[in-house]
């Protein structure tokens, strides 16, 4: 059980830099879920932390000792992989015990912890089976034993739910968290899907091209984002992007609408360019305001969605609770809701919100 | 019965080309089973039976019976002419080209018959006189236990020292890994036939010469056993070591708890082509191993070959127990070494 | 198996960690490689250097420091030749005899050696019964040792052997075989081709087996003839195996050694001594030892054989991009 530190963390293979200097600290007991596209460095970034892959500059500090310098045996982490690394020629035992008679664990230490974390994830009835006569949700369980049976000071998770099919996902969502609550560790969890991030994390960190973006609780960033990239990101569907200029306190779109903003919320200057982010439920169909012509409509039942372009090209997505009669093809004025409308500066792509307000 | 037998898979009746195929394949069979067995036919003749031209088919055993009066059994002849044209009887001595001969039922009297008026009576049996000799006569457990030594030990360290640089050369990424790759190809074409006088060199200056180590370790370091197990290690997945690694286990355990066991299937095959190697060898066990007591079975036939080459008898007897082994160990594996031997190149 | 080895592993387990703990994970490949590049240095590398020494040098003496240099003398008396056609005008006639018969065995053996190996791949790949067998029966002389096949045929061949019975039998005059040059010659290259045979065939056959299906199937609805099929799309397929399997016989065909010396021991006369015979010979059987003749000579047939092994890595590689 401890804290995780990050202090100017960077990684270069030759003159390719791939993490390009990161902060984080990660509370104990906290469960942090790294979030980015492929190829953001998250998963390098976590091998890092693991001491897999070894870090070109600043420090990595675990329960306040920097470990820079320290092998993945000895830095008392266990991970989770992607592909579950079971080793395919032990039983669910073996596999489990491995790491524990690495450690010179008695031999009755190790079939209590092993008992104990097959019962905990339900896979006490396979501990005599090899990982090639479980399903995939199965492997995934042991997977997740091999790590708890070593009773780690962090565990790390590399996107160990992306093999599994979307039920299986949600479910094993869940039994995460419940894991996390149970043995309230701190958990470092990576992963490309924000909806993931979103109902696992208790703070989120949003990777782009080796930067960290923005770290906070998850609803901060929903609510707040930094930036156009992490505004795009959290959140499903996206939020929708409209280039404009500011008008006198108000934003005027490319697209010849012009829209209010609430005074005192975000730093204005006259004239400069800006993004207005709105997101699909922020948008609802009426008599006045953005003209869209509708290219589709998903009917989902209890919710539909509309896609469409405005008048200057702009694909926008509209969230409209229930049931609706539009029909594609039909143009539709969209009421944008100001209050909840977030402005960046085009230039920056930074958020435009006053701190103070 | 008929159509079952001319019905092939494919077409409902054999074309003529089929015919002429299955008159190939038959073919095929007597000329690379026939000689073969052959041989080990003939091992079981015995030494007059060898003698016999035309040589016949079956090994046929002469009958011998116990005469009251006579310490051993007496070889029973049938007489073909003369007053006891028709009976069977038992030689007690030749002398020339006449056999004196005793009736089962009347020891005491002695007949002499002229040997062309008598014909041996026979009957169709395994004689295992040449494989006693063999035991009695010569140092064949010397030579078999030589074989196999140097067929065993060769193969542990083949397996051993191959798997490890398989290992460096596939699960890590150093310096240098390029330029040790393009030396391991060079010696694919540097065989050991055209480097005999210096290897000899050093192998003396190791002092191993006229040792079994002397043929063992020279051949131990294989460029094909390299490859193979390389190949195979490549297709274990990176993410199995790194877990190991986080479960705090050291290189040389992820060697030979993860990388062993996962690559047994190349292993089965290397250690098929080296035992086949290593037992098949000639041409370097005849450099280095001088005094016969260090010979192989190989060696020992050839050398045979040259001491007496008239004692068929021995010699054929050897060369059935030299491919015993080998025959019968790769008859159950007959799938392994045909796909191994063709995915490698063979040597 | 594993309980056998588990005590020595956990042994050597103790020094490699302390290594690892050393020089760190990536610089202990380096350790994993040893044993192997210590058997490579010593007893393949040093051995071609030390060939370069032994070729340029003269005198029966093993060890280096005794044997004086003579250039390029010993390549110069095997190069002496009025004719190379002619072995008899060479100063070193037995090697150029060698030469010769080595070139002919190599062109008859692996002409023979294709094109049985071929007929036989190709039936094997039509659907016949029992192919599993059969298949096996083809490749099992493979398995056996050289001294095997070499006294295999001896036995039949002898005097009285079994061949000479059949002869008899039908009425045709018998032949000591093995006394006649060109009998002895002839029968090599036969034993050979008997020998190594099914190797090649279970090349070709799983360069059949790698043409796709549907290849066949496109053509049968061309309606295109089995000869036609043969000629445009089996052999075309087949020509990258079959260049494999012709590069690999060559090299392979260039070191025969074992099986004619245990089989006629390069006799009657040198009727049947090939290269390699020579070279041992030369260094290790006859006084007084010529091991610079014998360097010299291996010296040349390695540059063949370093020239055909480049031709084979340069097809596989053209093969495996193309």
């Amino acid at each position: 059980m401890s804290d995780l530190e990050l202090r100017g963390v960077t990684k270069a293979y030759g003159a390719a830099q791939v993490i390009k200097g990161v902060d984080l600290h990660v509370a104990q007991g906290e469960f942090c879920v790294f979030v980015g596209p492929s190829g953001c460095g998250k998963s390098t970034l976590l091998r890092m932390i693991s001491g897999l892959e070894p870090i070109s500059g600043g420090e990595v500090r675990i329960g306040g000792e920097v470990v820079n310098h320290l092998g993945p045996a000895e830095r008392g982490l266990a991970m989770v992989f992607q592909s579950y690394a079971l080793y395919p020629h032990m039983t669910v035992r073996q596999n489990l015990s491995f790491g524990l008679e690495n450690l010179r664990a008695p031999k009755s230490e190790i079939a209590e912890r092993v008992t104990a974390a097959a019962q905990m994830l339900q896979i006490d009835k396979f501990l005599d089976r090899r990982p090639k006569d479980l399903s995939g949700g199965q492997r995934q369980r042991v997977a997740i034993g091999r790590a708890v049976v070593r009773e780690p000071r962090i565990f790390l998770f590399d996107e160990p739910l992306s093999n599994l099919d979307a039920e299986l996902r949600v479910e094993m969502r869940g039994e995460i968290s419940r894991l996390h609550r149970r043995i309230n560790n701190t958990m470092i969890y990576v992963t490309h899907d924000q909806v993931e991030a979103m109902t696992m994390a208790d703070k989120i960190a949003v990777l782009r091209d080796g930067r960290l973006e923005q770290f906070g609780r998850p609803l901060d960033l929903y609510n707040t984002p930094d930036n156009t990239f992490v505004a795009g990101f959290i959140g499903s569907p996206r939020m929708n992007f409209f280039k404009g200029h500011v008008r006198g306190g108000a934003v005027t779109l490319d697209a010849g609408t012009t829209v209010p903003l609430p005074a005192g919320k975000f730093q204005l200057a006259e004239g400069a360019a800006v993004t207005l982010g709105i997101r699909p439920n922020g948008m609802k169909p009426g008599n006045a305001g953005l003209p869209l012509t509708v290219a589709s409509v998903e009917r989902l039942g209890g919710e539909s969605y509309l896609y469409g372009t405005a008048p200057d090209g702009t694909a926008v997505t509209v969230h409209s609770p229930g049931q609706t009669r539009i029909e594609p093809g039909t143009q539709i004025a969209l009421a944008l809701d100001a209050d909840d409308a977030h402005l960046f500066s085009t230039d920056t792509t930074r958020s435009l919100l006053r701190k103070d307000a | 019965m008929t159509p079952f037998l001319t019905r092939t898979r494919g077409r409902q009746r054999l074309h003529w080309t089929d015919w002429l195929a299955y008159a190939y394949l038959c073919l095929g069979v007597l000329l690379m089973f026939g000689p073969v067995l052959w041989l080990v036919i003939s091992s079981f003749k015995t030494e007059r039976e060898l003698q016999h031209y035309p040589p016949r088919l079956l090994p046929y055993v002469q009958k011998m019976e116990k005469v009251p009066g006579y310490s051993d059994p007496l070889p029973v002849f049938k007489v073909t002419a003369g007053p006891l044209a028709g009976q069977e009887v038992a030689q007690v001595r030749r002398i020339g080209i006449v056999s004196q001969v005793v009736r089962p039922d009347a020891p005491q009297t002695i007949v002499k018959v002229p040997i062309k008026d008598r014909k041996p009576v026979e009957h169709v049996a395994l004689a295992t006189s040449n494989y006693a000799k063999l035991f009695k006569r010569f140092n064949f457990f010397q030579f078999f236990y030589n074989s196999t030594f140097i067929t065993v030990v060769a193969t542990i360290i083949t397996l051993l020292i191959n798997s490890m640089a398989a290992f460096a050369l596939s699960k890590y990424d150093f310096r240098g890994r390029g330029t040790v790759m393009a030396l391991i190809i060079g010696t694919l074409m540097i065989p050991p036939t055209v480097v005999l006088v210096p290897l000899f060199l050093i192998v003396r200056d190791f002092g191993m010469i006229d040792t079994l180590w002397g043929v063992i370790i020279p051949g131990a370091a294989t460029p094909t056993g390299v490859f193979l197990l390389r190949q195979y290690m490549l297709t274990i997945p990176d993410e199995i070591l790194d877990a190991a690694r986080m479960d705090k286990a050291s290189e040389w355990k992820i060697y030979w708890r993860i990388i062993l066991p996962l690559s047994a299937p190349a292993l089965a095959v290397l250690a098929i082509l080296s035992i086949m190697w290593r037992w098949n060898d000639f041409l370097w066990p005849l450099i280095a191993l001088q005094r016969q007591e260090h010979f192989t079975l190989q060696l020992a036939l050839n050398s045979f070959r040259g001491e007496f080459n008239t004692d068929w008898a021995s010699l054929l007897a050897m060369t059935v127990l030299t491919l015993v082994p080998i025959v019968a160990v790769f008859a159950f594996l007959q799938k392994y070494i045909a796909t191994g031997i063709a995915s490698t190149g063979g040597k | 198996m594993l309980k056998l080895i588990t005590p020595f592993m956990q042994i050597v387990d103790v020094p490699m960690r302390a290594l690892q703990g050393l020089l760190g994970p990536r610089r202990l490949a380096w350790v994993f490689l040893l044993p192997n590049l210590f058997v490579f240095g010593f007893f393949t590398f040093l051995p071609v250097i030390l060939n370069f020494f032994y070729a340029t040098t003269g005198s029966d003496h093993i060890l280096l420091q005794d044997r004086p240099f003579v250039g390029m003398t010993n390549f110069g008396q095997l190069m002496n030749c009025q004719s190379y056609l002619d072995p008899n005008t060479c100063q070193i006639d037995v090697f150029w005899r060698a030469v010769h018969n080595t070139l002919w065995f190599i062109v008859l053996q692996v002409g023979f050696m294709v094109v049985f190996s071929m007929i036989t791949a190709l039936i094997l790949n039509r659907k016949i019964r029992a192919r599993g067998f059969f298949r096996a029966v083809f490749f099992f002389p493979v398995l056996l040792s050289p001294v095997v096949v070499a006294l295999v045929w001896k036995w039949i061949l002898q005097d009285q052997g079994a061949l000479n019975a059949v002869l008899d039998y039908l009425g045709y005059p018998t032949v000591n075989w093995l006394l006649s040059p060109t009998w002895a010659f002839a029968w090599s290259i036969f034993l050979s081709v008997w020998f190594h045979m099914g190797f090649y065939t279970l090349i070709l056959l799983a360069g059949l087996q790698a043409i796709p299906r549907d290849v066949y199937e496109a053509a049968a609805m061309d309606a295109a003839s089995p000869w036609r099929v043969f000629r445009k799309i089996t052999l075309p397929l087949l020509m990258p195996t079959m260049v494999v399997v012709m590069v690999l016989a060559l090299i392979k065909g260039v070191q025969t050694f074992d099986e004619i010396y245990a089989f006629t021991g390069g006799g009657p006369g040198s009727a049947t001594t090939l290269v390699i015979q020579y070279i041992y010979q030369n260094g290790f059987s006859a006084a007084p030892r010529l091991f610079g003749l014998a360097s010299a000579a291996s010296i040349l047939v390695a540059i063949v054989l370093v020239a055909l092994t480049a031709v084979q890595l340069w097809i596989t590689r053209r093969n495996a991009n193309g």
